[in-house]
């Protein structure tokens, strides 16, 4: 109990913000159209790859090269993520918007 | 966590710019979900992404320490932009959904990537105060493991839908899968629970739940066949979301908690809306297996008919009302643009035509608008099956292009179906039904479809693009 507390305490803040953000994700989501299921998923897909920060702060205090390694690689990844998922998401977009 | 101490300029910053990252990414997931807007919110989620990576590589600081190999951070930056944007602009339409789940699979790995390397490095301190069951620990290994489930399923399901991997489908497979879920959630238990002085003693663990990730998320994925693939995508979406979220745990960020967790909740809605769309929950289709079930009742069903040329042609050019089904079939042939050619055609002899849309037709939710839109099919002209099912019995003729399981009958008449209880589009209803169609094999499903030995169906067999052009030649010609 003491450990649950002493966790609960030290980071309730971000406790607060994944409740919150829980809500509002479900909030901004559940109105969309079908035809934009797809898209829409193309560009959620695009957003988390925020984890590209963890791989840069990983990559910005690497020390050995086992972890250079594996942190050029997280970037590359991450990057992968993020580009290919906006640019994705773009392109299917772009066709619904020719004939308006 | 102890802010104040660092509080400097560039944190400051820094700070600013993830509030303004996580209002963009909120504010263009919102504009995403209306299709006016929904273009501009992609853009302005990029931006709020670019900000947030800009910031970062400036501004971020670890004990006072700033972010260092930065050359090396832009050379991996520009790689992975050189082959993301490459492989986004050159894919074509139809290879939409696997190319999300492959973008998927990667920032799923990066999140892996990221636990692997944070695991040895925790704070002793916090480790001689609570031990290793604290929430840093516990944020890296479900990092960990829901990043590498994450990868490893998009890339069989990426595999699959690229149709280099088949499904396996056993019996025991649920069971299997659930014991290698407790021997995983057993890892966590195991290490969190350890007494040691520091963290990395125990990194051998790690590699060990690595490979045992590894191995769950493609047998996860493994026995998920046919028309579930969308939902398992958009649910390792909202995988890869929540592995994101847990960074953002480890480092006290808040662009990367709050981005993660709004993807990894908008992800189960969408997945749930996705589910609904088949009639089926969520468990079901985890656990359960799909398609390859149903009777072959083809035996009884009699032969199909098969329609000539000409006789398509005239039968639609003197009908009044003629609705299009369009499935995977059609997005496989790139039939969309001669399809929107024929529909033009056809109101130009005053036929009304509309396109009926079944939400889970093709491999992805709204796969089909995606590719209508392509061929610039008016958006009015595109209606949902709910809609359109009541219109069906006074339409003339209905067309089926490459479309199988959403029409298939067995979903209301045939309760040992794997597709029962689906809403379907009912082709049935309409006075005559055309079926274009490559062969007589099975939909993606691979349930029989009892709709083409029905009276009113006639069968109009070749691959859909050329099919389609000929049918056009002909009404031209007529």
């Amino acid at each position: 109990m003491e450990q649950f507390s002493e966790f609960f305490l030290q980071h309730r803040e971000a406790i607060f913000i994944v409740i919150l953000s829980i809500f509002l994700g479900i909030e901004v989501i559940s109105h969309v159209p079908a035809i934009l299921h797809t898209p829409l998923m193309s560009g959620a897909n695009a957003i988390h790859g925020v984890v590209i920060i963890g791989a840069i702060i990983v990559m910005g205090h690497a020390a050995t090269t086992g972890s250079m390694i594996l942190g050029f690689l997280a970037v590359v990844l991450g990057t992968l993520n993020v580009v290919g998922g906006f640019v994705v998401t773009d392109r299917m977009l772009e066709m619904f918007k020719k004939k308006k | 966590m102890s802010g104040i101490s660092q509080f400097t300029g560039g944190i400051t910053i820094l700070e600013i710019t993830y509030i303004i990252a996580s209002v963009l990414f909120v504010i263009g997931l919102k504009m995403l979900s209306h299709p006016l807007t929904a273009r501009r919110g992609n853009t302005l989620a990029a931006f709020g992404m670019g900000f947030a990576i800009i910031a970062t590589i400036l501004f971020h600081k670890k004990d006072g320490e700033p972010i260092g190999n930065i050359p090396y951070i832009l050379t991996a930056i520009a790689i992975g932009t050189a082959i993301g944007w490459v492989i986004a602009k050159k894919v074509r339409m139809t290879a939409m959904p696997q190319l999300v789940s492959f973008f998927n699979g990667m920032g799923g790995a990066a999140a892996a990537l990221i636990s692997m390397m944070e695991f040895p490095h925790v704070d002793p301190e916090l480790i001689a105060r609570s031990g290793m069951a604290n929430g840093h620990v516990l944020a890296i290994l479900l990092g960990l493991v829901i990043g590498t489930v994450s990868w490893a399923g998009s890339m069989i399901a990426f595999g699959k839908l690229d149709g280099w991997i088949g499904d396996m489908r056993i019996k025991a497979m649920k069971y299997v899968n659930l014991s290698i879920l407790t021997v995983l959630i057993g890892f966590i238990v195991f290490i969190m629970t350890r007494n040691v002085q520091a963290s990395a003693e125990l990194t051998t663990y790690i590699y060990v739940m690595f490979a045992v990730a590894v191995i769950y998320g493609v047998l996860f994925v493994m026995p998920i066949g046919g028309a579930d693939m969308p939902v398992v995508i958009s649910l390792l979406n909202s995988f890869t979301g929540v592995a994101a979220a847990m960074g953002g745990f480890l480092y006290n960020n808040q662009a990367m908690l709050t981005g993660g967790i709004l993807v990894g909740s908008a992800g189960t809605i969408l997945t749930v809306l996705m589910c609904k769309a088949m009639n089926r929950s969520l468990l079901n289709v985890i656990v359960g297996v799909f398609g390859g079930g149903g009777k072959s009742n083809a035996a009884e069903a009699g032969t199909v008919k098969e329609i000539s040329l000409s006789d398509a042609a005239v039968l639609l050019s003197y009908s009044k009302k003629v609705v299009i089904v369009p499935g995977y079939g059609l997005a496989v042939a790139q039939a969309q643009h001669i399809c929107h050619e024929l529909d033009k055609l056809l109101e130009e002899k005053g036929v009304e035509v509309k396109y009926a849309i079944h939400p889970v037709a093709g491999r992805m939710p709204g796969h089909m608008n995606v590719l209508l839109a392509e061929a610039d099919v008016p958006y009015e002209q595109l209606i949902e099956s709910d809609e359109i099912n009541p219109d069906l019995p006074n339409t003339d003729v209905l067309i089926v292009i490459g479309a199988n399981d959403v029409v298939n009958p067995a979903a209301e008449d045939d309760p040992s179906s794997p597709i029962y209880g689906m809403p379907i589009i009912k082709a049935r209803d309409a006075r005559n039904i055309i079926v274009m169609k490559r062969g007589m094999g099975k939909g993606y499903a691979a349930i029989e479809n009892m709709l083409f030995f029905n009276n009113k169906t006639r069968m109009l067999f070749g691959d859909a693009k050329s099919t389609l052009q000929n049918l056009v030649n002909e009404i031209k010609n007529l």
